[in-house]
């Protein structure tokens, strides 16, 4: 599946999407902020508070107890500041 | 109803939009713009712009969202939304709503409902600019206000 970071998510991560294939126990949003946390420093930064983290499925606010099962595109970002 | 939904790096012109949106119409009694502006400061300090991330097609989805949640709610005519991003100076214009209806109280309460949810659900992250004496220029990211969130939480309960 697709991961897309933004705004400082995607600054700490150091990258702005990537492709990952995250092992079959890895069921919620939660458990892939996780195990994307343990994959390297820049990761820890972005993930260290991860209450701040808001995510998106397919282009759909979700909370961290979804699914991931049959995502194609999961996104982290902080907080909106828009309007 | 009309609805126009727009992202766009370039600037918009408030009274052209208003002018697409209500041309040869006479079902239309009320009509509210909002625009938001950028500031020449934040948290008290002189800018030297915005910078304006998005995440193209989640932003256009959510605002077609809660433009159609408003479209349950209110009675409404039109409603049109623009919202710009990449690199906005200070007195330029960021943000547009209209919404028209035949009586005030729809238009007024829909472009405030959907001005609380620009702010706090569609995915945009603003990033302030300051000019700095010695490295030139110095970037920080805008942080989300709890005002914010409860200007928005009062639809869901009302």
């Amino acid at each position: 599946m697709k991961v897309r970071y933004f705004a400082w998510v995607r600054e700490r991560v150091g990258k702005a999407e990537e492709e990952i294939d995250p092992p079959p126990d890895i069921a919620t949003v939660g458990e892939l902020v996780a195990w994307l946390t343990r994959r390297g420093e820049g990761y820890a930064y972005a993930f260290e508070n991860p209450k701040v983290i808001r995510s998106a499925i397919d282009k759909m606010h979700v909370q961290a107890n979804a699914r991931i099962e049959g995502a194609r595109e999961i996104a982290f970002f902080p907080p909106m500041t828009g309007g | 109803m009309t609805t126009t939904i727009r992202l766009q790096r370039e600037p918009f012109n408030a009274a052209d939009e208003v002018a697409a949106l209500t041309r040869g119409r006479t079902d239309i009694g009320a009509l509210v713009t909002f625009t938001g502006i950028c500031r020449a400061e934040e948290g008290g300090e002189p800018i030297a712009a915005l910078n304006l991330e998005h995440y193209p097609d989640m932003a256009e989805a959510e605002i077609a969202r809660h433009v159609g949640a408003a479209e349950a709610r209110w009675s409404l005519l039109g409603a049109t939304v623009i919202h710009r991003y990449g690199r906005i100076a200070p007195g330029e214009d960021i943000v547009l709503v209209v919404t028209a209806s035949s009586h005030r109280q729809a238009a007024f309460a829909a472009a405030e409902f959907l001005m609380d949810y620009l702010k706090t659900r569609a995915p945009f992250w603003k990033q302030v600019e300051k000019t700095s004496g010695k490295s030139g220029v110095e970037k920080s990211w805008v942080e989300a206000k709890t005002a914010d969130d409860t200007a928005a939480d009062r639809w869901a309960s009302s």
